[in-house]
């Protein structure tokens, strides 16, 4: 079986016009739905109890959240969670309330109100830890940027390290135009799926580069553009493919994982779907701007006879 | 070309029966045990105890399958949770108050496997279910209380120099004592000088009193702090072994903060309950002077007399007590319930050590006829249980606390004084509690992702390049096998994360063998033997493999570096992932691909699709 027998190179570069403007609307309208809507941050973010219920019938949330109001909690939601007998309850920060009181202040309430309910699970961040959390996530995210890009200055050279840095961004910042868009929860699982696709979309880019190096030497005499259109050819089919059998293994933990990992996996599914098309058509536009050549990627040997000086 | 030297083959060889070894551990399942440990320092947990717990269990009739001895205690194994339940009752009846008991849940594979080390993973509490605290220790409250330890220690060490101060109190986190005339100061301060080295002292002049102003230093306030969590994880320590948890975790996280792990814990509140209590004992003279109908009736109305502190009974009346504390926790040994003989009433008998009974005795002989309050301090609010009058001297160190409202505010508060008070209060940053069946439910969810997931890409890659696929899904079930190995060699904490982490590293890690089939392809149609094109395939995707697995790493490392809790667990899988894979991907699929291909003579064609 073979899906993609292609004779001919396709001519990505001459489409590098379309193909940006597609990125720039795309990274665009996410930059406004961020600044807009803004991210629906998790109790790991901001601090505050989200407690998780289940009860052997189908749960009836009117009476849960009338059992919580007379706590006078303040602003709770109370919602279904994958199930219609799980039940997902979310309340604020509290002063002078520790989170075991609290928890057991609403778990009181609810046997109260049906004494069938039992808990599954209970988060509390306090906001100072919601804050060290946020920060040191930004700080992750800071760190992989710069650690990839000077791998990548290291291995290949400066133009492609800031070009797939750019595309990458481009993914994160449109998962979280994403995120911001639908108000999906973003919270430290998702976190971990936003920096694993950032690790995971570099590939894409380093396995193209990597052709267009071994292409530059291949083809001495080819245009730039033409080298890159043809190393984007030659290994599109593996990009596919792998992204492909990836996409099924988030596919399944969306499908089997539960609540838990399904935000984790939405994530994973938007950075690999966009992962494919960024690395290929928005890294190699922006490596052909920034002024790539055969010049300034093959060093050593070639470049050698250049620097005697001349007699 | 395609020949591997026989160490290869050997090397692969061994890492697939080391990577059997240690996973398969992972495939017996737990059962029901109780582990028995104790929380004293000169009982060892040896043979011996062995031997008692077996003739215990012999002489109560209850089956065990396994009884061994490790590191953490005696541990006996069930076949059913209601054999647990009843050998641990019968346990800690025949073993007394000195061991804690706990269940817990011990691998049911063979003892020659655990005897390699060869356990199963270890699993987070999101996978089995317990509860995750961050507790920070309020340290403004340590300085505080150590100002008014101070406060106390100037009172008597003055009274016995025979000094004349005016008074004495703590502002803040100095104590100020306050005299008429200064060469009294001078005695004070060359006495402070020489006993406390760690305080500051300072002279300030306020009207007609001269002012002695003491403070601590900078040294003297990290060596509180310091005191203050090494003393509060003990405390920890000690609060839990009374729960009975199997394998707590009980870690000082930077400076100021605590983490506490109790995996398995059914009773969550019950838990927070016991963790999260602040209290400590006082004992506190009642200021009898000051006692009448009009200075109680202002005290009420917020007029409180100097050094006193105005309270309510559980009876309603009123009492004023002095703030000056006589005793704290700190120096009971031993505390539990029990009920009074004449009036039936539940009490608290206390144990003191020797200092604590010296002072007792000589607080007792001095106030005959007076009222001794005995208060309970919990986050920073002071309850005041019993004040009965003090009817003679009380030596030997035992003392009755009365006034308990039932015996289970007995146990509550025996267990508390028990095992100590904690240095400074602490609050709870963070929470994560996560029910028994959530956790069951948890690794069922992972599991079914990683197995569907694995089977829908094993359909597609052989499919789609038959038997280079094959190889390949082999290749990937190795990788899967290795990293499960690995993870239980290591006995990393593994997370639902950990688990997503395995199954997103899987669907990447095909990428390698995507990587060199494809390449394969290439070679071939670009006229190659099949041979050569083999050899071409794996030699020029290596470089590609290599440059994509240090980005990935990359990810993995920071992730790592900065994540907590579940994130941490992502991250540990995920870089391991990244080793195991460019070992099963390049390394072991070659290896078959060696087999299959390299020893025959002629090769036409090469299966790949």
């Amino acid at each position: 079986m073979e899906f993609f027998r292609i004779k001919k190179d396709i001519p990505f570069m001459s489409y590098g016009r379309l193909t940006t403007a597609i990125s720039l609307i795309t990274f665009i309208l996410a930059v406004l739905f961020l600044a807009t809507r803004g991210l629906h941050l998790g109790v790991d973010f901001t601090g505050g109890t989200m407690m998780e219920v289940s009860y052997p019938q189908a749960a009836d949330i009117g009476k849960i959240r009338g059992a919580i109001d007379q706590l006078g909690l303040g602003e709770v939601t109370v919602q279904n969670f994958g199930s219609s007998r799980d039940v997902l309850i979310r309340l604020p920060v509290r002063a002078g309330l520790s989170s075991a009181q609290l928890s057991e202040q609403v778990l009181t309430a609810l046997k109260q109100a049906d004494n069938s309910v039992t808990m599954s699970r209970v988060e509390f961040v306090g906001p100072q830890v919601g804050k060290e959390l946020f920060e040191s996530g930004a700080l992750a995210l800071l760190l992989v940027a710069v650690g990839i890009m000077l791998y990548l200055a290291m291995r290949f050279e400066w133009r492609f390290a800031v070009a797939a840095i750019i595309a990458n961004m481009h993914d994160v910042v449109i998962i979280l135009g994403f995120f911001a868009f639908f108000q999906w929860e973003f919270n430290l699982t998702v976190l971990a799926a936003v920096l694993a696709v950032l690790g995971y979309s570099v590939n894409e880019s380093v396995v193209v580069f990597d052709r267009v190096r071994e292409n530059f030497r291949k083809m001495r005499k080819a245009a730039v553009t033409t080298v890159i259109d043809n190393a984007i050819t030659r290994t599109m089919s593996r990009t596919i493919i792998t992204h492909f059998s990836t996409q099924l293994m988030v596919l399944s933990m969306l499908l089997f994982g539960g609540e838990v990992l399904h935000n984790f996996s939405l994530a994973l599914t938007i950075g690999i779907l966009f992962g494919i098309y960024s690395s290929v058509l928005v890294a190699c536009p922006v490596a052909m701007y920034l002024g790539v050549s055969r010049e300034n990627l093959i060093t050593g040997a070639e470049k050698k006879p250049q620097e005697d000086p001349l007699p | 070309m395609n020949r591997y030297p026989l160490w290869k083959y050997l090397l692969v060889l061994t890492a697939l029966v080391l990577g059997v070894l240690y996973s398969v551990p992972n495939l017996f399942g737990e059962a029901p045990a109780v582990q028995v440990s104790t929380s004293k320092n000169n009982i060892s947990l040896d043979a011996a105890l062995m031997g008692q717990v077996e003739s215990t269990l012999k002489q109560a009739n209850i089956e065990f399958d396994n009884l061994f001895l490790d590191a953490n205690g005696v541990k006996v194994r069930f076949d059913t949770p209601e054999t647990q339940i009843k050998a641990k009752d019968a346990l800690q009846a025949a073993l007394g108050k000195d061991y804690v008991i706990a269940l817990n849940l011990v691998s049911r594979s063979p003892s020659w496997l655990s005897k390699l080390g060869a356990l199963p993973m270890y699993l987070g509490l999101d996978l089995r279910g317990g509860v995750h605290f961050l507790l920070e220790v309020n340290m403004q409250a340590a300085l505080t209380q150590a100002a008014e330890r101070y406060a106390g220690d100037f009172r008597s060490a003055l009274r016995k120099a025979r000094i004349n101060y005016s008074g004495i109190n703590r502002e803040g986190q100095t104590v100020q004592i306050r005299f008429r005339d200064s060469a009294e100061l001078d005695k004070a301060k060359k006495i402070i000088n020489r006993d406390y080295p760690d305080l500051t002292v300072k002279e300030q002049e306020s009207g007609n009193e001269k002012i002695l102003i003491a403070s601590l230093s900078l040294a003297s306030q990290k060596q509180i702090q310091e005191f203050a969590i090494k003393q509060n994880i003990q405390t920890l320590h000690n609060r839990i072994n009374e729960l009975g948890v199997a394998e707590p975790i009980i870690q000082q996280q930077g400076l100021e903060r605590i983490v506490v792990q109790l995996p398995g814990v059914q009773d969550t509140a019950k838990a927070k309950e016991i963790l999260g209590r602040t209290a400590t004992l006082e004992i506190r003279m009642v200021d009898e002077e000051k006692t009448d109908p009009v200075t109680l009736e202002n005290a009420a109305k917020g007029q409180v007399p100097f050094g006193t502190e105005f309270f309510k009974q559980r009876s309603g009346e009123p009492i004023l007590i002095k703030k000056s504390v006589v005793l704290t926790g700190d120096y009971i040994t031993d505390a539990g319930p029990g009920l009074d003989q004449q009036s039936g009433q539940s009490v608290v008998h206390v144990s003191l050590d020797s200092r604590g009974a010296g002072i007792f005795k000589q607080v007792t002989r001095e106030n005959v006829g007076k009222r001794m309050a005995i208060l309970i301090v919990e986050k920073g609010q002071a309850e005041v249980i019993t004040a009965p009058v003090i009817q003679e001297e009380i030596g030997g160190g035992r003392v009755q606390i009365s006034g308990m409202a039932n015996i289970r505010e007995a146990t509550d508060v025996a267990l508390l004084l028990r095992a100590g008070s904690l240095a400074a209060p602490m609050d709870i940053i963070e929470e994560r509690t996560v029910g028994p069946s959530m956790g069951e439910a948890n690794i069922e969810r992972g599991r079914h992702s990683v197995l569907w997931g694995f089977a829908a890409i094993a359909i597609f890659m052989i499919a789609y390049y038959m038997l280079f696929g094959t190889v390949s899904v082999l290749a990937l079930g190795i990788n899967l096998l290795l990293l499960v190995a690995l993870l239980s060699l290591l006995q990393a904490t593994l997370t639902l994360p950990g688990i997503a982490a395995i199954a997103l590293t899987l669907g990447m890690a095909i990428d390698a063998n995507v990587l060199i089939n494809e390449r394969i392809r290439e070679e071939l149609a670009n006229g190659n033997t099949p041979q050569a094109a083999i050899k071409a395939g794996y030699d020029r995707a290596f470089d590609t493999i290599l440059d994509s697995n240090v980005t990935t790493m990359i990810a993995g490392l920071a992730l790592f570096m900065f994540g907590t809790g579940p994130v941490k667990g992502f991250a540990v899988v995920h870089v391991l992932g990244i080793l195991t894979s460019m070992f099963s991907a390049v390394i072991v699929s070659r290896a078959a691909v060696n087999l299959i291909y390299g020893y025959r003579r002629k090769v036409n064609k090469l299966s790949i699709g």
